[in-house]
């Protein structure tokens, strides 16, 4: 069974007369790497929000596979197979880094399902490897709360390594990560694409270098150009409005 | 490997843990030792008065309702302000049932009808009173009937992503709509009356030691059955998964948990344990009436949550068995300085003592 790729044409989304989105039509093969870059205000996280069903777009096509993404709320796309890394990283304070992990596996999430959940032998592998993946093994009995920003961005990569998406989108990886953190997030990203879509937003674009993956640039709410890294920095629509600034 | 115990981050401090464990134990036992000293002749000095076990059986009812408060908004996050209506509505189910009881003994001396129906001219019992001449359907109906208003209310609320102080509010609403809908006469239910003159339950004269003490170990029972379920809810991934929600709700979407089905779980379960606690309340105080579903009577019980400190559980009970200690005290000495104490405690506790008395033991014993 080949896995689904993500559609999006045409679609617009208006905030009070605002277009956050304006006529924007993206194609995201299966497996694929993309690094998607854009001013601030671009329109980057309200393309993540109406992908994984935060905001319903005003018009357009957005399907993942034979899915129609607009029709269905956070928790369904999730279990689409859709997971998502916020820009500020989110993990659960009051668990630790062991649970938090747990509650990403990829399990029955109904209410009668976690009650009668009991965590076994390969599931424990399983978040154990993920652990060493994410450097946090010595860390497992701590609650996220006193993790470190680094080790709090590190622990939700690793919560979606857990749900074991189809399509991963990833807001601002690297913000607050030193330049070895950096470089590992960028090989991790790379190793992990191929198996899934990775579909990555990000500011740094040394970081977007080190992706080695087609580029999307976004401006005021639509592509502005597509390419290469190199392709996209020697467009001169992209100098303008972007990187010439 | 630890990992897999205690949602909340109290894994650490083992000893008071313990201690705590110990303490809460010996109190159970205490309690269930207050009827058998009730038996003792008046003139011991270990004599417990009837006075003294009504009240008691009474705080414990008031115990498990604070746990079922404590279960929603100490680990889900939601916090509604009227809780005292599943109580109350538990407390009509069971008053039904005690009115159903008292039969051709009532003061009109009608066959089937209730006093307050024979005064009101009824000519028949109206549909909704059918069935609870029996124990067993009106403790069916103290759990079905909060649990489904709890649902109603819940999940077109949860739906709609109402949270916080918005769902806090509608919560008030519903109480205070209840409260105006009982005081009237044509709803059947005994307007500002409500219910009262009970004369027994299973058989019992409900005005004697036997009674007293069987309704008392039922109350503490049920508080116990209650503190094991919690407690074992809250361990679970299920917990775990509340937990989250309460921290950050929308997170738990994205990681694919439908947050309305959980939030929707654990209202309808707190609503239930209060339902029962209500109705266990209602022969042991012998009256009902519509002043159960003031808002300000689940505002308080919010309260012993929070001074007990929440998402503890165990505080949940210090807190109702506390501060109801004070106000039997305080109403007996200066009835009219207890609002005063009790908004001052409110206050008191949110900036001195965020995590209440547990918050405290555990400071004091790391």
């Amino acid at each position: 069974m080949s896995k689904p790729g993500l559609y999006m044409d045409g679609v617009s989304v208006v905030f009070d007369g605002f277009r956050a989105l304006n006529n924007l039509s993206l194609i995201v093969d299966p497996g694929e790497l993309r690094a998607i870059i854009g001013p601030n205000g671009a329109g980057k996280t309200t393309m993540m929000d109406v992908i994984t069903g935060k905001t319903r777009p005003t018009a357009g096509t957005v399907r993942f596979g034979d899915a129609d993404l607009t029709r269905m709320d956070e928790a369904r796309i999730a279990n689409l197979g859709i997971g998502r890394k916020f820009q500020k990283p989110t993990v659960f304070d009051a668990l630790t880094v062991f649970e938090n992990l747990e509650l990403a596996l990829k399990a029955p999430r109904d209410p009668w399902s976690c009650l009668r959940w009991a965590l076994g032998g390969e599931s424990r592998k399983r978040i154990e490897t993920v652990m060493e993946e994410i450097g946090l093994s010595a860390r497992a009995g701590d609650p996220a709360a006193i993790l470190s920003h680094g080790q709090r961005q590190w622990l939700e990569i690793g919560m979606l390594l857990m749900q074991d998406p189809d399509l991963l989108l990833v807001d601002e990886p690297v913000a607050g990560m030193t330049d070895q953190e950096t470089e590992h997030t960028a090989a991790l990203l790379r190793r992990i694409a191929g198996q899934r879509s990775v579909v990555v937003v990000e500011h740094d674009l040394e970081f977007v270098r080190a992706l080695n993956s087609k580029v999307t640039v976004l401006h005021e709410g639509t592509m502005l150009s597509e390419g290469s890294i190199d392709t996209v920095q020697n467009d001169p629509r992209v100098i303008e409005v972007y990187l010439g600034r | 490997m630890s990992a897999t115990t205690a949602p909340t981050g109290t894994t650490r401090g083992i000893p008071a843990r313990q201690l705590l464990r110990g303490a809460i134990l010996i109190a159970i036992l205490l309690l269930a030792l207050l009827p058998l000293l009730n038996h003792l002749p008046a003139d011991s000095a270990f004599r417990v008065s009837d006075f003294t076990v009504a009240v008691t059986g009474k705080w414990i009812c008031y115990a498990v309702l604070a746990l079922a408060i404590d279960l929603a908004w100490g680990y889900a996050g939601i916090l509604s302000l009227g809780h005292g209506a599943f109580f109350a509505l538990g407390g009509y189910a069971m008053g039904m049932h005690l009115m159903r009881l008292i039969g051709p003994r009532g003061v009109y001396g009608h066959p089937v009808l209730p006093d307050f129906m024979v005064f009101l001219g009824y000519r028949e019992l109206p549909w909704y009173w059918l069935g609870f001449d029996h124990f067993p359907y009106a403790i069916l109906m103290a759990m079905l009937v909060p649990g489904l208003l709890a649902f109603v209310v819940g999940y077109l609320s949860f739906r709609s992503r109402i949270t916080g102080v918005y769902f806090s509010i509608i919560t008030q609403a519903m109480t205070y709509a209840l409260m105006l809908a009982f005081f009237r006469n044509d709803m059947g239910f005994g307007g500002n009356n409500g219910f009262t003159d009970f004369k027994e339950l299973l058989g019992v004269p409900l005005n004697t030691q036997a009674a007293r003490a069987g309704l008392f170990y039922a109350a503490l029972a049920l508080l116990a059955g209650s503190l094991v379920l919690c407690r074992h809810l809250v361990g679970t991934k299920l917990g775990r998964v509340l937990v989250a929600v309460r921290d950050a709700e929308s997170r738990v979407r994205f990681l694919g948990y439908s947050v309305t089905a959980f939030k929707l779980t654990v209202f309808v379960l707190s609503a239930v344990l209060a339902g029962l606690a209500g109705a266990l309340y209602v022969p042991l105080v012998g009256i009902i009436n519509p002043g159960e579903f003031a808002p300000g009577n689940s505002i308080e019980a919010v309260i012993w949550v929070a001074v007990g400190g929440r998402g503890t559980l165990i505080g949940a009970l210090l807190g109702a068995f506390s501060v109801n200690a004070l106000k039997t005290w305080l109403t007996s000495v200066a009835p009219d300085l207890w609002l005063f104490v009790l908004g001052g405690l409110f206050v008191a506790v949110t900036v001195f003592l965020p995590r209440g008395l547990i918050g405290l033991f555990r400071r004091a014993t790391k």
